[in-house]
């Protein structure tokens, strides 16, 4: 079944049964080899497990790209009580793979989150799910109630004698929750604030324990790990890129939606031929390759495979491979305000250089729109952006200073064109 | 631990913090470089702390020593080699061979842009405050404002303590901590988010109407003048102090260190100093509470009742007036009279007609000096103080069972408590900064058993609220004692290797099970039992004590469960573990150890061991000391009553409001043939003197005090002796010389080298090490012991070295409840107000805060009488009766009223019962029979003329002018 569309060059293996309501029940799940992957883990040591996923150098999809067998590893068996969270708070604007994986295979991220779960002794596996994703936590919470009624989750999971509880738990609205540490001040009752790291959560982290956070497309693509080998894993995508990724595709694009696809797959490509190119035949301004807290590129920098290592030598990140896609009609300083205006709002307030800076940002981004800026105001807003970038305590000010920077830097002119008189006419949609 | 060596009193303060369990992950020393320097940093410091030791200035402004670390300001940002990002010097720890550059060009720019963007929407600071902004600003050249001002909110100007200024606001939540970590109050919050954030009172309140306490730790806390201490009547005027002295808090037994700013020989502001005891941390009281020196009434001049003067105990003298009954007169006239009124009495009734009250106010000299005048001079132990009122019964059980009666482990120790039991205390209202340690204690981990007929203010925080009918203490204790042994969970060992008595108390225990108790102690036996499971197999518990516990006819016998419970389990004689009675006065201790007390010589001597009066009239100079034991405080009123005694000397003590039955105990006052009293204001018990000699408030005197934890700390003048005012410790020598004795005029340095030999258990403690540490516990026997937090670690000071179990029985109190007066009455203290009020009502802060009599009872009590809240009403007792409002108050059990002692226009103790407890002599203030009904007149407000002028203000300034007035 075709999920909105779908391409004959994806490979679909986290994908693959989108679209497919059976594949939402356990039941269905099962038909599909699901849960196959858990017998096989703990049927191997804790250590083994992590060694898999450690060898298939799987990068973490939730934006950073560490590598999540590292990431295990970090956790010690002391006898402390360990925690799984899933970072089900996908909110970045552009993103929307987490919330089609929950919508449609419950049960692989379950999977995923409890071989996790025995992988780092964790008896109990937090789900922090966006508080709006009202029908992905409605079906996620009918698989955990599925996966207890079948012995999955709770006191001895698969009749293995390991306990494992699975707990899902809603945001409230607050995008700076996604931030894996005030996500854990949050899941605790405590103000949605990020913490100043080291300690790092494998050492202090949810309920001051070791706790080890996962996006949930990267625990998604552990089953399939576990089962088909980290080198089958590793023969996909680039050396250090590995396995596929969900390309999340939006804007002034003729094809839009999740596309599954080997990391390394051509970028251009993927724009122009597999998403059918630009709407209305326009043509192509700008793309945000990873999610809007990634600097932009230009139409002509786009001939790169997108794989990790290869968009950051272009100058920007994939991240979550959430490409918001622009077209020549854009106005990119009133893009780039309604960004800055989405981190100045969710910022938590607690680093002075983002709370006053996003807010410092905004008024002169407004300023510049309403053709009232002046050159300093640019001059200004270099400094200032690069004094938000690594001197905070989370990457919002870094998120919110990326598109003021880039766009800078790559569009100038459209600055320029507004400092001193009026806004042109042509308004993006 | 050496690099502390010679940092006056770093270790106990290190150790204190320690103990708060936030442990630092560099535990031994750590070299690393700075700024290309090669540095050492202690264990625990962080590089912001290393390098401030260093003389490397990194900005900061989130940061400040005592509070958590949060780095949310990225003042401090440093740029450690190898890292991708800049870090925030206070949160980060050196690690061996780090590279850091506070001043590196990128570090540099970070800081000054944080600076820029704070300084930007910062209103210029208001004169008098030394905002951190500006300083760092300035130091770092930083004054660019590359955008606009946003609106800034106006003032908050609700409460009468405390301003507060959010314009001037950083969001850098110093204050969010310091209400929330440090004094675990939850007012302070920060709301909103991004550019909207800001801090908030409870619900976005107006401060003056939230909960807050007033603790003014946030104001402390504030590094740019956002919450401010109101100074003056005009808001915003902040004149700088001329000089900075380090001195104590005068009120309860906690002991804090202070620093007093004082301007134009004026307080002008208290600041919390970092003490072992406070760590920095004040309450309502010691921070603003300390105006009452210079308060109109404070008496200036030596005064003699005039000829003819009747002394009227049902009316007593308006301490505004004091020329209406007394007369002016030279200290030589008024010394002489004092001597010659003592001296004629002496002559003509014997020593046992003379009696004095010491004050646990005063210092350890005054307290030593006070004494011996009593036993040398006087020539009898007729010699006593408020400890009889407070701890007595307390102190009689642990001198029975264990040969001490002080703390056997300190405050701080709660913090390495796995539970600890609060039982008839009220921590938060009476000993407030030592209760901010069990609410850090709990915050860590620790569970809490409160015990007490109210629900007090920690119940928020405990694991089990035993919240037992009043008088039925030793019901709940000897069940909680019963289950340990039933249950099997009784410590053997330390029982057989440590103590004397067990089968006495197993035998006796064994018809108090909790199944029996729960219908009189009104606990269901399952509750007795998980509390006692509980503090019993806890690895270390520990227990505090109030007057709740001692202020009974069977307050002993309490205490004796008490100290069952420790000896039972083992809790005792180990960190974390012991026997804490929270000490009410701020030197009751060390009164008590200078032998203030008619059956002690200093250092808990007999006065009938014949060594220890030979040893003690070898030090004094006189053969034939007093060798029977003197009267206590309630004995002396009654014997004055009887005419058995005729004249006293009373120092800074306030029977006529502190005794019970007060009008029993004024009316033997006034049949004293003559009175001495040394006081600062005409107190009610001053009203009823022959001779009044106006004494040094505490800021006007050197000396040492000894708080709850057996530390012996520095009090340092910092004002000018006012009027004709002379140091108490003159006036008792002078008066010693004029009794014929051969006094020389010494100062407290002097008297203490005297008192180290009265005292070896301080002996020693110097004066230097005093001066230079400021604070040292005993026991410290030899000169460089570094003191014992914690006693009774191998054996206890008995002669065999064993504690003793001492069995109590259930028994009621002495006035149960009846159909006449059917509501138990509890007295006790409020937040704001200490003890008589003389000195507290008398503070402006204080008495705008709580400036009503009141008495407090349950919701359910109210609607039964049908009183709404404020209404008024009368308290009456077989003693007889006071009007007060009345307060709404959940915490208080159906069928008791409570009702604080200090205020004069009702006072509680003209209700209380005065029968003794047969042991520690110690009043039943807990608990006695009284009626409730409507009044048919509201109390006028009346106090000491402050709550009118500072609460009220327009209203009283319209009653005092309008044509009413009267």
């Amino acid at each position: 079944m075709a999920y909105p569309y779908r391409d004959e060059r994806e490979v679909r293996i986290l994908s693959a049964h989108f679209g497919d309501p059976e594949a939402r029940t356990l039941a269905g799940w099962r038909q599909r080899g699901g849960y196959e992957a858990l017998g096989q883990a703990l049927a191997l040591s804790p250590e083994q497990v992590t060694e898999i996923v450690k060898n298939s150098a799987l990068r973490g999809r939730g934006g950073a790209g560490f590598p999540t067998g590292l990431k295990w590893s970090f956790l010690r068996n002391d006898g402390r009580p360990h925690y799984v969270l899933v970072n089900s708070d996908e909110s970045e604007p552009g993103a929307f793979k987490d919330r089609e994986l929950c919508r449609w295979t419950p049960h692989q991220l379950l999977e995923g989150a409890l071989i996790n779960a025995y992988a780092i002794r964790a008896q109990h596996v937090y789900i922090y799910m966006r508080g709006e994703f009202f029908e992905p936590a409605q079906i996620v919470a009918r698989a955990i109630d599925e996966a207890y009624a079948a012995g999955i989750a709770g006191p001895d999971v698969l009749g293995s004698g390991v306990t494992i509880d699975v707990t899902l738990h809603l945001g409230a609205g607050a995008y700076i929750c996604g931030e894996e540490t005030a996500l854990m001040n949050s899941l605790e009752g405590r103000r949605g604030q990020p913490r100043v790291k080291p300690p790092f959560p494998a050492v202090f982290g949810a309920f001051g324990q070791p706790t080890n956070i996962n996006n949930v497309e990267t625990l998604c693509t552990v089953p399939h790990i576990i089962r088909n080998g980290a080198d089958w894993w590793r023969s996909i995508g680039t050396d250090k890129s590995t396995g596929t990724k969900l390309f999340n595709m939006s804007g002034h694009l003729v094809r839009r939606g999740n596309f599954e696809f080997p990391l390394g797959f051509n970028m251009k490509e993927l724009i122009y031929d597999v998403c059918g190119g630009i709407r209305d035949g326009r043509s192509l301004k700008a793309v945000i390759p990873g999610g809007s807290s990634v600097p932009m590129l230009a139409a002509h920098e786009l001939d790169i495979p997108c794989a990790y290592e290869r968009v950051a030598t272009a100058g920007s990140k994939l991240g979550t491979a959430s490409m918001i896609v622009m077209d020549d009609r854009t106005d990119i300083v009133k893009q780039v305000r309604r960004m800055v205006e989405f981190y100045a709002h969710e910022s938590c307030g607690q680093c002075t250089p983002c709370r006053e800076g996003t807010a410092w940002l905004a008024r002169i981004m407004r300023r510049i729109e309403a053709g009232q800026g002046t050159e300093a105001d640019l001059a200004l807003l270099v400094d200032l952006g690069k004094n938000m970038t690594g001197t905070t305590i989370c990457v919002l000010s870094d998120s919110a200073a990326a598109p003021v920077l880039s766009s800078l830097a790559k569009f100038k002119d459209e600055y320029l064109a507004l400092i001193g008189r009026a806004a042109p006419v042509a308004a993006a949609v | 631990m050496s690099a502390l060596d010679g940092v006056p009193g770093a270790l106990a303060r290190l150790e204190a913090r320690q103990a708060l369990g936030r442990p630092a992950p560099n535990a031994a020393p750590v070299r690393f470089t700075l700024d290309g320097n090669e540095i050492t940093a202690l264990p625990g410091e962080t590089i912001l702390q290393a390098a401030a030791r260093h003389d490397v200035p990194v900005p900061h402004l989130c940061y400040t020593e005592g509070l958590r670390p949060d780095g949310n300001c990225r003042a401090c940002m440093v740029e450690i080699a190898g890292e991708r990002v800049l870090a925030p010097s206070c949160c980060r720890y050196p690690t061996k061979g780090m590279q850091v550059s506070t001043k590196s060009k990128r570090a540099l720019k970070a800081q000054k842009l944080v600076l820029e963007l704070l300084l930007t929407d910062s209103p210029e600071p208001a004169p008098g405050v030394d905002s951190e902004l500006n300083r760092w600003a300035r130091q770092l050249g930083v004054s660019a404002y590359r955008l606009p001002r946003r609106a800034q909110p106006e003032p908050d100007l609700s409460h009468p303590a405390i301003e507060v200024r959010l314009d001037a606001c950083i969001q850098c939540t110093r204050c969010v901590r310091a209400c929330r970590e440090e004094q675990v109050n939850d007012v302070i919050g920060y709301a909103h988010r991004g550019s909207e954030a800001k801090i908030v009172f409870d619900l976005d309140d107006p401060m003056g109407l939230s909960t807050c306490v007033a603790c003014g730790e946030c104001v402390q806390a504030c590094p740019t003048g956002a919450l401010l201490p109101v100074l003056t009547q005009a808001p915003g005027e902040r004149p700088r102090p001329e000089r900075v002295v380090e001195s104590l808090c005068p009120y309860c037994g906690v002991g804090c260190q202070t620093t007093i700013h004082v301007r134009d020989d004026r307080v002008h502001a208290i600041e919390g100093r970092d003490g072992p005891s406070n760590l920095g941390r004040l309450c309502v009281k010691g921070r603003f509470g300390f105006d009452y020196v210079h308060h109109p009434q404070r008496l200036l001049k030596p005064l003699i009742r005039r000829e003819g003067v009747p002394k009227d105990a049902m009316q007593l003298a308006d301490p505004g007036r004091p020329l209406d009954v007394f007369r002016e007169a030279s200290w030589e006239e008024a010394l002489d009279a004092a001597a010659c009124g003592l001296q004629a009495l002496h002559s003509s009734h014997g020593p046992g007609a003379l009696a004095g009250f010491g004050s646990a106010k005063g210092s350890n000299e005054e307290a030593y000096l006070f004494q011996k005048l009593i036993r040398v001079g006087f020539g009898t132990n007729n010699v006593d103080h408020c400890t009889r009122l407070c701890h007595a019964s307390s102190v009689a059980a642990l001198m029975e069972n264990v040969s001490s009666g002080a703390v056997s482990n300190q405050v701080s120790d709660v913090q390495y408590a796995d539970c600890f039991l609060v039982i008839g205390a009220n921590p938060t209202v009476n000993h407030p900064v030592a209760a901010t340690f069990m609410k850090n204690a709990i915050e860590r981990g620790a569970k809490l058993i409160l015990a007490d007929p109210r629900r007090t203010e920690l119940a928020r925080h405990a694991t089990h609220v035993l919240q037992f009918r009043p008088d039925t203490d030793v019901a709940l204790l000897n069940a909680m004692l019963h289950t340990i042994i039933d249950e099997g969970l009784a410590n053997r060992d330390f029982i057989r290797d440590r103590t004397l008595g067990y089968e006495a108390l197993a035998g006796m225990l064994r018809a108090y099970s909790p199944e029996a108790m729960q219908h009189i102690c009104g606990i269901p036996a399952a509750e007795i039992r998980a509390a006692a499971r509980l503090y019993a197999t806890s690895p270390r518990a520990m227990i505090f004590w109030g007057m709740g516990v001692s202020q009974h006819v069977h307050g002993t016998d309490n205490a004796r469960c008490l100290i069952s419970l420790a000896l039972l389990t083992g809790q005792i004689g180990r960190r974390g573990t012991g026997l804490h009675p929270l000490r009410g006065q701020n030197n009751v201790q060390g009164a008590s150890d200078m032998g203030l007390i008619p059956m002690f010589y200093p250092d808990y001597r007999p006065v009938t061991d014949p060594a220890a009066r030979a040893y003690f009239g070898e030090l004094w100079g006189r053969a034939d000391l007093d060798p029977e034991k003197g009267l206590t405080v309630v004995e002396i009123m009654n014997a004055a009553l009887k005419k058995q005694v005729r004249g006293m000397y009373i120092m800074g003590e306030n029977p006529a409001m502190s005794d019970p039955d007060v009008a029993h105990a004024r009316e033997a006052l006034a049949a004293l043939d003559f009175l001495v009293v040394q006081d600062i204001f005409l107190t009610e018990t001053a009203s009823l003197a022959d001779v009044i000699l106006p004494a040094s408030a505490f800021p006007e005197k050197t000396g040492t005090f000894t708080n709850t934890d057996r530390r012996v700390q520095l009090g340092r003048a910092a004002l000018p002796l006012p009027g004709e005012v002379r140091q108490d410790l003159w006036i008792i020598q002078e008066l010693a010389r004029r009794l014929g004795l051969d006094w020389s005029h010494r100062e407290s340095a002097d008297v203490w080298q005297e008192i180290r030999r009265a005292v070896p258990s301080s002996g020693g403690i110097t004066w230097e090490r005093l001066e230079r540490e400021h604070a040292v516990t005993y026991p410290c026997r030899n000169e460089g012991d570094p003191g014992e937090s914690v006693i009774f670690t191998q054996s206890f000071p008995t002669p065999t070295g064993r504690a003793q179990f001492t069995p109590a029985e259930f028994r009621r109190g002495d006035e149960p409840p009846d159909a006449e007066y059917p509501l138990v009455f509890i007295t006790g203290r409020i937040l704001e107000h200490w003890h008589t009020g003389a000195m507290t009502r008398r503070a402006g802060v204080l008495d705008a805060l709580e400036p009503l009599p009141m008495v407090s009872m349950a919701p359910a009590e109210l609607a039964k009488l049908g009183l709404a809240p404020g209404d008024a009403v009368t308290v009456r007792s077989r003693r007889g009766s006071v009007t007060a409002l009345v307060r709404r108050d959940p915490a208080v059990p159906a069928g008791s009223v409570f009702m604080p002692f200090a205020y004069v226009e009702a006072a509680a103790n003209l209700l209380t019962n005065p029968k003794l407890d047969p042991f520690g002599k110690i009043p039943e203030f807990k608990y006695c029979a009284v009626g409730v009904e409507r009044a048919a007149t509201a109390p006028g407000v009346a106090g000491y003329g402050i709550a009118a002028e500072v609460w009220a203000g327009g209203e009283a300034e319209a009653r005092a002018e309008g044509p009413a007035a009267s």
